[in-house]
């Protein structure tokens, strides 16, 4: 980068092998719509929540490839960029209704975790952090509690499916154990039948008529006053 | 005495009966077996290259669970690692000798970046060798119920025993086994069988090589006598029960017989709660309790 490049602010990119020259401190979707490009796919909340926007970059001098999640990662000087819109990954078709929670019901489904070689590979590419191998094993031995524990904040965004060397799935694996657990294991929380009875019954209604019919203006004062949980 | 313990998936699934009576004895005999807190497969899948490097990797993983829980504080200058799984043992025994060799050590961790550094340290025994070493009048003490009159042949299978820098005694006659149901007070029958091939594998897609091998293996031990086979191994379990089916449609003459872990007698001679024999799962193809009532012994 030149002297000048720094005075602007400005960092080179490459997108798709072309270079560009984009402001320091955009994260790598701004990036590459600062450069022009418009995401029709691969990008959703744009907060680092939804998982859409998996991607894949080097940088210069580097010889390897890195993953991250284009909404959250910033840009830096020489970045090989591109953009992944999709994921092809497996995902059986099952009717969760129809399912037990047996130890065996995710080998079933997904035959290939029993092919884990235990590199960790998974774990190095999640953008969440997660012991993504833990949960791995965890499915190869139908622990479903510990499936879901440790996936619990898995965003689906399917760089460990494109990492791991033996093609299995993690994220889809974890979602069919998380169902599994919530269906049919975890307790039932008492709050959220009660709430859910009060749904049904009206209790709601009109408030929700209320804010349906509201302005506006309205709407944009109740939401900056709202009560805001910490 | 606290000890790191290796489960393996068989022990949380089709073994579950071999892991209950077995935690249940060592605590009698003052043995606390501590689950390593995080684990992986013991590393028996496909390697995915030849040069038999990545299969190890999972293996030593958990070997290095052992050092940290003794680093952590969980076990105190404890570096044995104990299984019930045979085919665990022999798979965490063999990654341990393969790494003798200080260049392949180097290429795993160099491998593993996140974990700390595997230093070869750890010592895989097998929950008969712990046994062993618990010693049998230790045992004999426990034993309240003996298995008077319960005609027991020993099976053992492979794993537990070849290579012979990996097994745990003789591997091509090994009575450790014998010795132990003898402690429990059990007729012991000669079982000529005893360190033969199970089919292993192959009960997945070639039954018909698993069935046969069921009946040999069954055959003979029966003809001495036998009541009840004592075995040692996941895998052996499952073939010589569950293939009875399929061996007696090839076999007519097959006389079907009960198998259950050694361990499960263990909890029986010791006379504990019933829930730790492991005869309720719903895991058998041969139910043994009937066997078990007629002797009084369930
Ligand atoms: S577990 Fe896989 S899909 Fe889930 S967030 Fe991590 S890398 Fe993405
Ligand atoms: S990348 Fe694949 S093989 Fe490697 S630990 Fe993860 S799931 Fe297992
Ligand atoms: S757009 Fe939703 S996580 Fe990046």
């Amino acid at each position: 980068m030149s002297k000048s490049d720094v005075d602007e602010g400005k960092v080179r990119v490459y997108i798709m092998g072309r270079e560009y020259k984009v402001p320091f401190g955009l994260t790598i979707m701004k990036a590459m719509e600062y450069a022009g490009y418009r995401f029709i796919r691969g990008a959703g909340c744009r907060g680092g929540f939804c998982g859409s926007c998996a991607t894949v970059y080097r940088i210069e001098g580097d010889y390897k490839l890195r993953v991250a999640l284009a909404c959250q990662k910033t840009v830096e000087d020489g970045m090989y960029l591109t953009q992944l819109p999709f994921t092809p990954a497996n995902k059986p078709v099952y009717d969760v209704e129809k399912l037990s929670p047996s130890v065996n019901v995710l080998l079933e489904y997904y035959p290939e975790i029993a092919k884990c070689v235990s590199c960790n590979t998974c774990t190095k590419a999640c953008p969440q952090d997660l012991e993504v191998m833990d949960y791995v094993q965890a499915a190869l031995r139908g622990d479903l509690e510990e499936v879901s524990r440790l996936s619990f904040d898995c965003i689906g965004c399917g760089l460990c499916a494109m990492r791991c060397p033996t093609s299995i799935v993690p994220y889809n694996v974890a979602q069919l154990a998380r169902r599994l657990y919530g269906k049919y294991v975890m307790p039932r929380a008492k709050h959220v039948d009660d709430r859910v009875k009060e749904v049904e019954e009206g209790k709601f209604d009109e408030e929700m008529k209320n804010l349906m019919e509201a302005s506006l203006d309205v709407l944009k004062e109740r939401y900056t006053k709202r009560d805001i949980e910490k | 005495m606290r000890i790191p313990y290796f489960p393996g998936c068989a022990m949380k699934t089709t073994a579950k009966n071999c892991e209950v009576s077995a935690m249940a004895v060592a605590s009698k005999l003052g043995i606390e077996m501590v689950e390593l807190p995080r684990w992986n497969c013991c590393g028996v899948f496909p390697s995915l290259v030849n040069d038999d490097l990545m299969r190890h990797v999972a293996p030593i993983r958990n070997l290095i669970r052992v050092q940290e829980m003794n680093k952590s504080g969980i076990v105190e200058n404890e570096y044995r690692l104990v299984t019930l799984c045979s085919m665990c043992y022999h798979t965490l025994k063999e990654a341990n000798l393969f790494v003798k060799d200080k260049e392949k050590l180097t290429k795993i961790n160099t491998f593993m970046d996140r974990e700390e550094e595997y230093e070869g340290g750890v010592k895989v025994l097998s929950f008969l060798e712990l046994l062993k070493e618990v010693g049998y009048e230790k045992i004999a003490k426990e034993v309240k119920k003996p298995l008077k009159g319960l005609k027991v042949a020993p099976y053992y299978g492979c794993l537990l025993l070849r290579p012979r820098e990996i097994g745990i005694d003789d591997p091509e006659n090994p009575t450790i086994l014998e010795k132990l149901l003898e402690v429990l007070g059990a007729d012991v029958v000669d079982n000529p069988c005893k360190v033969q091939c199970c089919g292993s594998y192959h009960t997945v897609d070639k039954k018909s090589i698993v069935a046969k091998l069921t009946y040999d293996n069954l055959r003979y031990p029966i003809e001495n006598g036998a009541e009840i086979i004592a075995t040692c191994c996941p895998l052996c379990t499952f073939n010589l029960d569950s293939r009875q089916k399929e061996a007696k449609e090839l076999y007519r003459d097959l006389k079907e017989i009960p198998i259950v872990y050694y361990t499960q007698l263990m909890a029986i001679a010791f006379d504990l709660e019933k829930k730790f024999f492991g005869l309720d799962l719903d895991l058998y193809y041969k139910n043994p309790k009937p066997l078990l009532k007629a002797k009084n012994l369930y």
